[in-house]
């Protein structure tokens, strides 16, 4: 079973359904014993750094969390999960979950294309990923594929050994992070048509090792 | 790179769409999750369904169809028409849907995109805009007006400044529709649309007027929209997604060419 935490950040909805279509059972909870025994956890998110991390902390799932990272339960993150996973943000100065070293930051303005010209923020709609390392959740993803994507933070962990993929938006910009049994991707795999149901199913059967 | 995106409109009215003839394919075109599953299997980035449904009490109708789509397709749609409280947004988002529009409800009371944008993130709340060229004057100096009612009432806005000030309310993107070249099939309005694109940051869709690949083509390029709304062109069958994007992309545009 899948756990998907539950910290009053978002629809969480459009994740179970996305597991529901490739037939991995998952339950919504925040409850502590719930999380404790699942096989896999899937950490979402849209919204504010500071008030989510005060409803984890809240919840106390900050700690669970750090438990079963350090228990080497595969663990997902996605869109905000891959932000507040680092130190901390740009966004309401939030003290974060610290599981990477490093900073989220809000893309620079002006930020500007190839092309020289104006790119809106926040970034949204589908983009690339550049591998830059091979990972067994990024197995049968190509080069063309493209992920949706919705957010004006990323995150940027202090060393490049995190760094799984990345994408250009002005600046090449680390959207998959992750490391041992952790991994984190900015974008949304469940709104992300095929490939991102790829990247999901993979998660799904993905033991949490992870070696370079 | 950011792809431009394409996105097909569904006007739903009691359940069914209303357009909608000359699939090859032996689909139900009168059922919108049918009709949802086809455009996102040919490689529509995005998908807008438009709740045309007269009386308020059938309204449960759509929100069972937003619950249907959302089982079936994995890429971001939105549902407009009808919205006018938080309380409409939250059953539609609920059901599935990642973004709700609100038009009319917006001009009449702009407090509801950011409420919306509050309780539900900036990146649900798009705002649509119906626009009419008009004579520039003091009170519309973009010289294009907010209209309601199908372009029938003139709302005393100016389009810009409206657009400017969604943005500040918390819009998280902006649908902008020409009354003037809807249904043409001529183009879009290509000198509204670079207007308000390039004066707020964040994202437009160019709405109302396409007839082929080459005014997709110029308002994704010359008109700076991030994503075009298709409606007539693919459901009368002139042209699938695919080909679309397949056009698009060997003239350089960016596209998203997997799915």
């Amino acid at each position: 079973m899948i756990a998907i935490i539950d910290y009053k950040a978002g629809n969480l909805r459009s994740v179970e359904r996305a597991l529901k279509k490739l037939g991995s059972p998952c339950r919504i909870t925040q409850d502590k014993e719930e999380i404790l025994n699942s096989d896999r956890i899937i950490f979402p998110g849209v919204g504010a750094a500071g008030k989510a991390m005060a409803d984890l902390r809240h919840l106390g799932l900050d700690k669970v969390l750090r438990q079963e990272l350090e228990a080497n339960k595969p663990i997902l993150g996605i869109c905000l999960g891959a932000q507040i996973i680092l130190e901390r943000s740009e966004e309401n100065n939030a003290e974060c979950l610290g599981f990477i070293k490093g900073d989220v930051e809000l893309f620079a303005q002006p930020l500007l294309s190839e092309e020289n010209e104006r790119l809106k923020i926040p970034h949204m709609g589908w983009n690339g990923v550049r591998l830059q390392k091979k990972h067994p959740i990024l197995e049968g993803i190509a080069p063309a594929d493209e992920f949706y994507f919705v957010h004006a933070y990323y995150p940027r962990p202090v060393s490049d050994e995190y760094v799984i993929g990345t994408t250009r938006y002005g600046i090449e910009f680390p959207s998959v992070i992750g490391y041992n049994n952790l991994i984190a991707a900015q974008f949304h795999p469940e709104k992300s048509g095929r490939a991102g149901l790829r990247l999901l199913k993979n998660f799904c059967t993905w033991d949490g090792r992870y070696v370079e | 790179m950011l792809s431009k995106r394409i996105i097909p409109c569904l006007d739903v009215r009691d359940g069914k769409t209303t357009k909608g003839i000359k699939f090859k394919e032996n689909i139900d075109i009168g059922d919108p999750v049918e009709m949802a599953r086809y455009y996102y299997e040919q490689g529509a980035d995005e998908i807008v369904f438009y709740d045309i449904t007269a009386s308020s009490d059938r309204r449960d109708i759509m929100i069972d169809v937003v619950h249907r789509v959302a089982e079936e397709i994995f890429i971001p749609f939105s549902v407009g028409g009808g919205i006018r409280t938080i309380e409409d947004m939250r059953r539609v988002l609920l059901a599935g849907a990642e973004k709700v529009s609100v038009n009319t409800a917006a001009v009449r009371d702009p407090k509801i995109i950011s409420d919306g944008a509050r309780a539900f993130g900036s990146q649900c709340i798009v705002l649509g805009m119906d626009v009419k060229k008009v004579e520039a004057s003091e009170k519309i100096p973009s010289g294009y007006e907010i209209v309601i009612h199908g372009g029938r009432t003139y709302m005393g806005i100016d389009a810009l400044a409206w657009a400017k000030e969604a943005e500040n309310l918390g819009a998280g993107e902006i649908c902008l529709n020409s009354i003037d070249a809807d249904g043409t099939q001529q183009g879009y309005e290509m000198a509204l649309t670079p207007l308000i694109s390039e004066n707020v940051n964040i994202p437009v869709i160019a709405s109302g007027g396409a007839g082929n690949i080459d005014h997709l083509c110029d308002v994704l390029t010359k008109g700076k929209a991030d994503a075009a709304l298709v409606a007539s062109i693919v459901h009368y069958g002139t042209y699938t997604i695919k080909q679309i994007k397949d056009e698009l992309d060997a003239r350089g545009v960016k596209m998203r060419m997997r799915w």
